[in-house]
């Protein structure tokens, strides 16, 4: 019978309480999707190995490495396995559609990135063909492709217009895999480069190393940086982790700034409710007293304020947790390119239903305080 | 209910006073009254003497600031604010002006409230709250909302509420000051029925004489001093 009360008293002036539940709905979404976008910001971060170690030209990303290196660096204490690649940066048709592309050698690249699911056939076909390429799922959706079709990426780095066989999709093991990326066969432009500007040829962007275990990153690292100390092109070398959070923290301020908006946005709405709150509970004072003359304690009087205050505060926050998948979904469709991985984490949902429920215990002190601190005889004499 | 020979309820040297700034306003002087089990006083008197100060005190809503309050042998002046409001739960029947009704529950829930606190099942209280209405003759409004009912219908529900845990004393400030002359008039019968037929003690805060009739005692109050009915002024109101 008490929680009858709650749920009429909640909805006894309609719509203030459906305005409260839109502002709270609109709160927990703007917060879950804004989570949602730092999430996909560091997605590269959370999908990188600790078994990969990558190595760059230590002065910048953008100054290449010599191919030479490679040989040195198998014979360097731990390292497992070296790949290498260069970011590509073609585009398809359109200057606007853009998406991550690099030239790799296959079969190293491929065997360092088990998460990407390729079918033997396909791989097999990929190494055998100098001019294929493959793609991730996604993208792959995205432009229509299919194994076979022959696809054409004009170059910006890389000068000219080159085709590309797709030979497979690959799929990526978990969803915190990009679907997004092209990868085309470093040799395939390196000998082109050879005939046409070869001073730029045998050059790579980044290394790739396979260790043996996460254990020996800093150890290996250091070697790699040594051998090539004092050298025409000296290294940098980090974990794949450290190396995509050297993306994200040029972008650290901007995460700050989001992150802090998504706790304004909770700050406001706890104001609006706790308003509501303490608007609906004064216009009930004398209600409040006659519970107490009846002999109800302030035990109970919390109860159906904090009750009637979760009930507002948790409906708003149900709701706008629903919406949060379809509108992460339109939001992924509209920026994907960028977010390669854009999907709500489950701490974002914990986050938010623990900010539902904060601000529906935080807006019930101040109601609860005041009813319990008035004494019944005043609270009577406001109807008497 | 034995009889007892002692009565119900015994008031000594009671005081009180408010503090408005601070200026001290005395609103009760040394108030000595014994009510018997059984007995429907009417407590009368000009606007602003304080028989609602008095009631409340009876009725253990406010504290006293000297003498003491027994009633059915417990001194409630020397109950903690918590064990108070566990006595008006099961010794005190309430009947407002404003009948007090919560808006958003039925005759039959409103009634049902206060044996909330005292453990019964759903079955039970049902039974109880029912029985209560059928008392006041409301046993088909039971799933009317107050808005629902006329003022005099909505007192006798605020009646059934007030009887519903059968308290020890009943007590009204003013039952009838806000309802028409029928209404009131069956308001009245049915507090006298309940006086009359259930034994109930009852304490009834009235400014009208026809309200007075109908009990069984009269006392008033005037500037906080406790008299018997004058002749004059009963007779003038009428
Ligand atoms: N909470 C309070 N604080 C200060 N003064 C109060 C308070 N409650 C009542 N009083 C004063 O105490 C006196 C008695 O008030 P009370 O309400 O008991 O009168 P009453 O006899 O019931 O009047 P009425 O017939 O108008 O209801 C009045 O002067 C009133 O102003
Ligand atoms: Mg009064």
């Amino acid at each position: 019978m008490l929680l009858k009360l709650v749920l009429r008293n909640a909805f006894r002036h309609r719509l203030r309480s459906l305005l409260t539940v839109l502002g709270m709905c609109v709160a927990i979404l703007a917060f879950a999707l804004l989570r949602t976008v730092i999430g996909a910001w560091y997605a590269g971060v959370e999908a990188s190995s600790a078994n990969r170690l990558v190595i760059r030209n230590s002065i910048s990303l953008v100054f290449p490495l010599p191919l030479s290196y490679r040989d040195k660096i198998r014979q360097i204490d731990g390292v497992k396995t070296v790949s290498y690649g260069n970011w590509f940066g073609g585009y398809y048709i359109d200057r606007k559609n853009f998406f991550a592309n690099f030239s790799v050698d296959p079969e190293s690249y491929l065997s360092l990135y088990p998460e990407y699911l390729l079918p033997d056939n396909q791989k097999t076909a990929f190494y055998r063909d100098r001019k294929s390429c493959v793609v991730g799922r996604k993208l792959a959706r995205r432009f229509g492709w299919k194994v076979g079709d022959t696809i054409t990426l004009t170059g910006t780095i890389f000068p000219g217009k080159w085709d590309f066989v797709l030979r497979g999709i690959y799929q990526g093991r978990d969803d915190t895999v990009d679907e997004n990326q092209f990868f085309l066969h470093w040799d395939y432009i390196n000998e082109t480069l050879k005939k046409t500007v070869p001073r730029r040829a045998d050059q790579v962007g980044f290394y790739v190393i396979g260790i043996a275990a996460p254990e020996l990153a800093a150890k290996t690292a250091e070697a790699i940086d040594r051998t090539f100390k004092n050298s025409r092109a000296e290294t940098l070398t980090e974990t794949e982790k450290a190396f995509q959070l050297s993306f994200v923290s040029m972008s650290e301020t901007i995460l700050t700034a989001i992150r802090l908006v998504s706790f304004v946005v909770i700050v406001i709405i706890l104001v609006v409710v706790a308003n509501t709150m303490v608007m609906s509970v004064r216009e009930r004072a004398g209600e409040y007293a006659v519970f107490k003359t009846l002999g109800f304690g302030s035990f109970y009087l919390s109860g159906l304020i904090l009750g009637e205050s979760l009930l507002i505060t948790g409906l708003g926050g149900a709701l706008g947790i629903v919406l949060t998948f379809p509108a992460a979904k339109t939001f992924a469709a509209a920026v994907g390119n960028w977010f390669p991985v854009f999907k709500v984490e489950a701490l974002t949902l914990y986050l938010a239903v623990a900010a539902a429920l904060m601000v529906g215990i935080v807006a019930a002190v101040i109601p609860i305080w005041r009813v319990a601190s008035v004494r019944v005889v005043e609270g009577l004499g406001r109807i008497g | 209910m034995n009889k007892q020979n002692s009565p119900l309820v015994q008031i000594k040297d009671l005081n009180k006073s408010y503090r408005r700034g601070n200026q001290i306003i005395p609103v009760l002087d040394n108030i000595v009254l014994d009510i018997d089990e059984g007995d429907f006083l009417a407590l009368m008197g000009p606007s602003g003497s304080g028989k609602s100060t008095l009631l409340n005190l009876i009725a253990g809503l406010d504290q006293v600031d000297g003498g003491s309050i027994k009633i059915g042998g417990v001194e409630i002046t020397s109950l903690s604010e918590s064990e108070l409001a566990e006595w008006r739960a099961s010794h005190v029947g309430f009947i407002f002006q404003f009948y007090n009704l919560i808006p958003v529950l039925t005759a039959l829930e409103n009634v049902e409230l206060p044996l909330l606190l005292r453990g019964l099942t759903r079955k039970e209280r049902r039974e109880h709250s029912a029985l209560a209405l059928e008392l006041v003759s409301l046993q088909d409004r039971m799933d009317h909302y107050p808005r629902q009912l006329s003022g005099g219908q909505q007192q006798r529900v605020a009646i059934a509420r007030a009887v519903v845990t059968d308290p020890t004393i009943l007590v009204a400030d003013e039952p009838t000051g806000d309802l028409d002359r029928t209404s009131a008039e069956e308001v009245l019968q049915l507090m006298a029925r309940l006086s009359g037929d259930l034994v109930k003690t009852i304490i009834m805060v009235t400014h009208d004489p026809r309200a007075a009739k109908k009990a069984r005692s009269m006392r008033y109050l005037d500037k906080g001093v406790l008299t018997d009915a004058p002749e004059i002024s009963f007779t003038e109101c009428l």
